[in-house]
């Protein structure tokens, strides 16, 4: 795990993108530790503002050679007074940062049956930090296909970004106002069915079985589990979880969790987190006390 | 140079700056930001007898200038707090205030038992904020008597055990005299207390149209309640002048820690600041050195209750500095 970095970094440049507001800031000590599925904490209001709490962003791209040598990239949705003062920032102001936190995806080992090839599902801006986990899986040689979903055309993210890492993108959105009218899950069954017949260069069936990954709302990551268990697969989902402090002292982000000892727990979404395997999530238990978590009992008295 | 060693009781600390309780964890996160030995004490989240799941979520809603809180006491217990969590402490050289908290008085006492003679403990601050199951779940802190209850078997058990580790009472503001659960604390023993425990506050969430914490009311923290912890450790200091005060409630900057001095602390946390600025605890403390020296302090002691002084007696304590 790589040791997180408070930094106070220079906007480098902003972009409306749709609905939505992406940032690159020079931070290069959380540039130097990213990987895809890293979140970023944003300190957010001004030094004397009364909203104490950060608010995390999962990082789409960090940037530690070329041209913009030590930069991080994440996308904002302006959906209160702490993001809407977010997406006013200009080019030159300092943000104050903490990164790059929590658990990074996975990437699958190569298999005997060679590299596995990955399914990746995006809600919203969910997508953002598929983008260079797509790019990391293409680099192993994994056949990357991607399906973006969101309410509407203008609450998309990534579709450009996605078309031109990888040859398959399927969009669907609520309204229809942009690719199939419908949600992720309703592209997903075909998806994995047509991944798992291809292998990286076109061959026929027989190779490695595909990994699902997932980014968006709780209710699509465990509709995105069901399809992948359905199909006997394991998927790996990154949550969207309130957190107050990121860094893992605060356990309000908690998730009913099943251990390696089958026996379940709260984790905490930050440092647990936020990648979690989606068959241990205890989805329908989100926001219950279930009576067999470790320490339930002790909560009666 | 300001001297800022200070002083709990008979306790000494390199510097006056501590965490709070269950606002760091056992250390381990923050020790990745800055060293937690450098810190006057790490103060744990409380820890119970037996393992506790804590609260269905939500957990937190932020409110103007704070934050309201159900966490429901999440911890491992104490036998895997003592074996991993205490271990770690001690390795890294931390001095460590341990957090006790429970639902009977036989509970703090057990726990105090398995802690006492512990090398690795230099207090033990006794949340009291706990309710209190064989009085129908009325919080002990609200009542000097059940108060009174916990503290004299917490010393008991230390006293047995020939341990003379401080303790200290944590206090809630939720009480109409905050002195009468400060007195009852002294008379039992206690060696300090702690103001102020977080106050009890509830959200709505108007969208649901229902509370929005699963635990529905929940612990107030933050700058928010500044003014009413500052207001406490006046209140208890020109009470009970001798008895040491660990001030906390909304910190977040070195002169809202000299609030907290000059009211009567000898020492504060900085809690839930934290959780917006990782680094601020050394960053209060060093705030605060530059904030005493700018006012001619040589230590922190001698600004240590300094606003209850009389307005003559302010006075020539600033001439003497200025001669100085």
């Amino acid at each position: 795990m790589s040791k997180p970095c408070h930094e106070m970094g220079e906007i480098f440049a902003v972009r409306r993108v749709g609905a939505y507001t992406e940032f690159t800031v020079i931070a290069p000590g959380i540039a130097t530790g990213f990987r895809p599925g890293h979140f970023v904490a944003v300190a957010v209001g001004g030094p004397d503002t009364g909203m104490i709490l950060r608010r995390s962003f999962a990082l789409y791209g960090a940037n530690t050679t070329e041209g913009y040598a030590g930069t991080v990239q994440f996308v904002v949705a302006a959906q209160g007074p702490g993001t809407r003062w977010l997406v006013q920032r200009t080019v030159g102001e300092k943000l104050d940062l903490v990164g790059p936190l929590g658990n990074p995806f996975s990437l699958p080992a190569v298999s005997d049956s060679g590299p596995v090839p990955a399914v990746l599902v995006g809600g919203g801006y969910g997508a953002a930090p598929l983008l260079p986990l797509a790019d990391a899986l293409q680099k192993q040689g994994s056949h990357v296909e991607i399906i973006l979903g969101a309410a509407s055309a203008d609450r998309l993210f990534g579709e450009l970004a996605a078309k031109r890492l990888v040859g398959q993108v399927t969009v669907t959105t609520d309204d229809g106002s942009a690719g199939q009218q419908g949600w992720v899950t309703d592209a997903l069954a075909a998806t994995i069915e047509r991944v798992g017949a291809t292998a990286p260069d076109g061959a026929r069936a027989g190779g490695a079985r595909p990994i699902v990954y997932a980014c968006g709302p709780m209710g699509m990551l465990r509709a995105v589990g069901d399809i992948a268990r359905a199909h006997g697969i394991r998927a790996q989902v990154s949550v969207e979880e309130a957190m107050a402090c990121g860094i893992g002292v605060c356990m309000t982000c908690v998730l009913p969790v099943v251990g390696d000892d089958g026996k379940s727990r709260f984790l905490r979404s930050c440092v647990d987190g936020p990648t979690f395997d989606a068959e241990r999530v205890r989805w329908a238990d989100v926001g219950a006390l279930p009576a067999d978590l470790v320490g339930a009992d002790a909560m009666g008295h | 140079m300001t001297d800022m060693t200070a002083r709990l009781g008979h306790l000494t600390l390199p510097n006056p700056v501590l965490t709070a309780s269950g606002c760091a964890g056992y250390g381990r996160e923050l020790h990745q930001f800055f060293d937690v030995a450098d810190l006057g004490a790490v103060v744990t989240k409380s820890i119970q007898l037996r393992p506790r799941s804590g609260r269905a979520t939500p957990r937190m809603a932020e409110t103007p200038s704070g934050m309201l809180n159900s966490i429901g006491l999440q911890g491992p217990g104490i036998d895997s707090f003592i074996e991993h969590d205490l271990s770690w402490l001690q390795s890294v050289g931390a001095r460590t205030a341990v957090s006790i908290a429970g639902g009977r008085v036989e509970e703090y006492a057990e726990l105090a038992r398995k802690l006492a003679n512990h090398p690795a403990v230099s207090m033990l601050e006794v949340n009291i904020s706990c309710p209190n199951v064989e009085s129908r779940g009325q919080v002990f802190a609200c009542d000097p008597t059940a108060s009174s209850h916990v503290i004299t078997a917490v010393r008991g058990v230390l006293d047995e055990a020939g341990d003379r580790t401080p303790i200290l009472a944590k206090l809630s503001p939720d009480v109409t005299d905050i002195t009468e659960i400060a007195r009852a604390c002294a008379d039992a023993g206690t060696n300090g207390l702690s103001l102020i425990n977080t106050l009890l506050g509830l959200v709505i969430d108007t969208d649901s149209m229902a509370p929005a914490l699963g635990g529905v009311t929940g612990g107030l923290s933050g700058p928010a309640i500044r003014p009413v912890a500052v207001r406490c450790v006046w209140q208890v200091h020109r009470a009970l002048p001798t008895m040491p005060i660990l001030g906390m409630g909304g910190i977040r900057s070195g002169l809202d820690a000299l609030q907290f001095v000059l009211a009567g602390a000898s020492a504060i946390s900085v809690g839930t600041a934290v959780f917006g600025d990782p680094d601020a605890p050394m960053r209060v403390l060093g705030e605060l050195e530059d904030e005493l020296g700018a006012r001619g302090f040589s230590s922190l002691a001698d600004a240590v209750g300094f606003a209850h002084l009389s307005e003559d007696a302010r006075a020539r304590r600033r001439k003497k500095v200025v001669n100085a």
